[in-house]
C-alpha cells in the first residue's frame, strides 16, 4: 500500500538531487554577472562632474563626503533597484502571459503609467509625488488588466502579433496622454517624465524605491508558482496551483514595480523585455533559478547603460533612457529575427 | 474510487456528455474508448477538474472535485491530457521534479529526489534528464509527461492516451508499468486508449462511449466483444482468442 506522500518535515538536506546537478552554465553565469555588476558599480561612484577618485574615499573631505552620500550612492542604488526589479517584472510578465515578447514596455504598461502622471498631475499638482505614484500604480493595473483582458478574447497564434497589440494599445493611451499634457501645457515635463534618468537622483528623492525591491523578493517567493503557471491552466491546475490567482498577483506585482519605476525615474526601453530573454535563453524558463540571475543582470544593463549615458558626452549627460533604447533596440530586432528562424 | 454522478457538459447548445453516471472501483485499469469526438477527453476533464461540467458532480474517495482545495486533490489525483503544448523550456528534470509541487512546495527533499530519479529511470529518461524539453521527439516528450504525473504519486492517475507518439517498445513499458501500479500499489488508472487490443490486454474494465453517452462498462472479458465493438466504432470487428488474451482484427 502506498498513500500519497504528504510533506516531509525530517531534516530536508539542503543540497538535493536536483541541486548536485546542477549544469556548470549556472555557475559561470552568475559569476559574470556578479562581476560585470562590481566593475559598473564601482565606475559608477566615479563618474561625474563633482571631483570624487577612489582614493577620496579614504579621507574624503566635506564637499567629497556630501557628493557621496547624496549623489552618488543614491544614485547607484536607484540603478541597481530599478535595474533588477524591472527586469523580473518583465521576466514575470512573460512568463504569465506565456509570450515572451510580452513585457510591461510591449503590453502598453508604461504608458498607462504615463497617462497616470499626467492625470495626477492635473488633479493634485506637480510636486505630490505619493499622488503621482498613486495615480500611477492604479492605472498600470488597469491597463494591464485590459491587455490581458483583450488577449483572451483575441485568437492570436502568432507569438510577435501579441507585443505588436500591446504596442499599439500603448500608442493609444500614448497619444490620450499627449493630447491632455498639449492642452495643459504639460508637454515638455511629460518627455522629462518618460524618459528614463537617473541624474534627478539624491537623497531624499527615490526612496520609495525601496518598494520594488519588496515585491522583487515577492515575486521570488513565489517564483515556483509561477513556473507552474506558466506551463499552462491544465498543469497548474493539475499541481494544485490556482492558476488565475497566480497569474493576476504576478501581473499585479509587474504592473506596480512599473508603476513605481517610471514615476521614479522614468521608462527604460527594452530593460523589461531583452534582459529576461537573454537569461532564459542561456538558462531555461525554471524560474528559481533564473530570476536571481535576470535581476542581477537587469542591473548590470541598467548600469552600463548609464555609465555610458554619464560618459559620452562628458561633462554633460544623455539620459539613460536614449542609451537603453539603442542598446536594447537592436538587442530586441536580434531576438525578433532568432524567433522567426528557429519558427521555420 | 471515483464517482461521477449523472455529469452533462454542452458546448454552444451541443451536448458533449449527456448525463453520465459511472463508478470506477478502487485499484486496477480502467480503459475508457470511443470514436473520436465520443466525449472522453471531455470527461477525464471534467473528473479531474480541469473542467466544470454543467450539472451533475464528481467525487474522488468522497471528495467533491469542485470544492476540495486544489492542492488536497493534487496528493491524491493526478491527471495528463491529450495535448499538451508547453512553451515553457524546462529541462526534463525540472519538469518530472514539478510533479513533486504538491507534496514539497518546491524544496525537494531527499525522498522527493529519489522518487525523481526513480521516474525518470523508469521512463528511461536518464540520458535526457538534463535536456530542454523542445530538444526532444514527440515520444520522448510524452514520456516525460507521463513521468512527471506518475511522480505525483497519487492514487488516481488519469491518462488521456498516455501512448500518443510512443514506439513499440515504450508504449509495452508503459502498460506494464501501470500494470504495475495497480497490482503492487492499489492504484486506480483510468486511461483513453484508441487501440481496443491495448485496452483489452492490460485493463481490468473497459468504459464504452459513444456520442456523449456511456454504451456499457464492465470486466474487459464481457464487453471485449464484436457486437459492443460494432457498437462503439461502426467498424466489423473479428474477435479471436490468442494465447489467452481476447484480440480484435479488424482488417478482414
Ligand atoms: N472547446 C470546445 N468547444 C466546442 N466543442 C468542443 C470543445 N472541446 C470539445 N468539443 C467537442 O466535444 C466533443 C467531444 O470532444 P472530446 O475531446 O471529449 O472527444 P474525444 O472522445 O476525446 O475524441 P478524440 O478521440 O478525438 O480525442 C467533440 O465533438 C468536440 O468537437
Ligand atoms: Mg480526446
Amino acid at each position: 500500500m502506498t498513500r500519497t506522500t504528504g510533506r516531509r518535515s525530517g531534516a530536508a538536506p539542503a543540497l538535493s538531487g536536483q541541486a548536485r546537478r546542477r549544469r556548470g552554465v549556472q555557475r559561470w553565469h552568475v559569476a559574470v554577472a556578479l562581476g560585470a555588476l562590481a566593475l559598473a558599480a564601482s565606475a559608477s561612484l566615479f563618474v561625474g562632474v563633482g571631483d570624487l577618485t577612489p582614493a577620496d574615499l579614504l579621507d574624503p573631505d566635506e564637499a567629497q563626503a556630501r557628493v557621496l552620500w547624496t549623489s552618488r550612492v543614491p544614485r547607484l542604488l536607484a540603478i541597481l533597484l530599478a535595474g533588477s526589479a524591472m527586469a523580473v517584472a518583465g521576466l514575470v510578465m512573460m512568463h504569465l502571459t506565456r509570450n515572451r515578447f510580452v513585457s510591461p514596455q510591449t503590453a502598453g504598461t508604461t504608458e498607462w503609467v504615463g497617462l497616470g502622471i499626467v492625470v495626477a498631475t492635473l488633479s493634485f499638482g506637480g510636486t505630490s509625488v505619493l499622488g503621482k505614484m498613486t495615480i500611477g500604480v492604479a492605472f498600470a493595473l488597469v491597463g494591464t488588466a485590459f491587455f490581458v483582458w483583450l488577449l483572451q478574447r483575441l485568437v492570436l497564434t502568432d507569438v510577435v502579433v501579441v507585443p505588436l497589440v500591446g504596442i499599439l494599445l500603448g500608442g493609444v493611451v500614448s497619444a490620450v496622454t499627449t493630447f491632455l499634457a498639449y492642452r495643459f501645457d504639460l508637454l515638455q515635463s511629460v518627455d522629462v517624465w518618460m524618459n528614463g534618468d537617473f541624474s534627478g537622483v539624491l537623497a531624499g528623492r527615490y526612496e520609495l524605491l525601496w518598494l520594488v525591491l519588496a515585491a522583487t523578493v515577492v515575486a521570488y517567493l513565489w517564483a515556483d508558482r509561477f513556473s507552474v503557471a506558466g506551463m499552462g491552466e491544465s498543469f497548474a491546475i493539475n499541481l494544485g496551483v490556482p492558476y488565475t490567482r497566480v497569474v493576476m498577483v504576478g501581473l499585479a506585482i509587474s504592473s506596480i514595480v512599473t508603476a513605481i519605476i517610471v514615476v521614479s525615474v522614468g521608462s527604460i526601453p527594452f530593460l523589461g523585455l531583452v534582459v529576461p530573454n537573454l537569461v532564459t535563453l542561456a538558462m531555461g524558463d525554471n524560474l528559481r533559478r533564473v530570476l536571481p540571475v535576470t535581476a542581477l543582470t537587469g542591473a548590470a544593463f541598467v548600469l552600463v547603460c548609464d555609465v555610458l549615458a554619464r560618459t559620452i558626452r562628458y561633462p554633460y549627460e544623455v539620459p539613460v533612457g536614449m542609451i537603453g533604447g539603442v542598446v536594447g533596440g537592436v538587442l530586441f530586432v536580434w531576438l525578433l529575427l532568432r524567433a522567426r528562424n528557429r519558427a521555420l | 474510487m471515483i464517482e461521477i454522478e449523472s455529469v452533462s457538459k454542452s458546448y454552444g447548445g451541443v451536448r458533449v456528455l449527456d448525463d453520465v453516471s459511472l463508478t470506477i472501483p478502487t485499484g486496477g485499469i480502467t480503459s475508457l474508448i470511443g470514436a473520436n469526438g465520443a466525449g472522453k477527453s471531455t470527461l477525464l476533464s471534467v473528473a479531474s477538474r480541469l473542467l466544470p461540467a454543467d450539472s451533475g458532480r464528481v467525487r474522488v474517495d468522497g471528495m467533491d472535485v469542485a470544492t476540495t482545495p486544489g492542492p488536497v486533490l493534487a496528493r491524491r489525483l493526478a491527471v495528463l491530457r491529450q495535448e499538451n503544448a508547453m512553451s515553457v523550456r524546462l529541462t526534463v528534470r525540472e519538469l518530472v521534479a514539478f510533479g513533486r509541487f504538491p507534496h514539497s512546495g518546491g524544496r525537494l527533499t531527499r525522498e522527493d529526489s529519489r522518487q525523481v530519479d526513480e521516474a525518470l529511470a523508469w521512463f528511461e529518461l536518464g540520458p535526457l534528464a538534463d535536456r530542454h524539453l523542445d530538444q526532444l521527439s514527440g515520444g520522448q516528450r510524452q514520456r516525460a509527461y507521463v513521468a512527471m504525473v506518475m511522480c505525483q504519486g497519487t492514487d488516481h492517475v488519469l491518462l488521456d492516451e498516455p501512448l500518443n507518439n510512443l514506439d513499440m517498445r515504450h508504449a509495452v513499458q508503459m502498460m506494464r508499468m501501470l500494470r504495475g501500479m495497480a497490482d503492487e500499489l492499489e492504484r486506480t488508472v483510468v486511461l483513453v486508449v484508441h487501440d481496443v487490443n491495448v485496452a483489452s490486454c492490460y485493463s481490468d474494465r473497459i468504459v464504452a462511449m459513444r456520442e456523449g453517452q456511456l454504451v456499457a462498462e464492465g470486466p474487459t472479458s464481457e464487453l471485449m466483444t464484436p457486437e459492443l465493438l460494432r457498437k462503439v466504432f461502426d467498424v466489423e470487428v473479428e474477435v479471436h482468442e490468442l494465447a489467452g488474451r481476447r484480440i480484435g482484427v479488424p482488417w478482414s
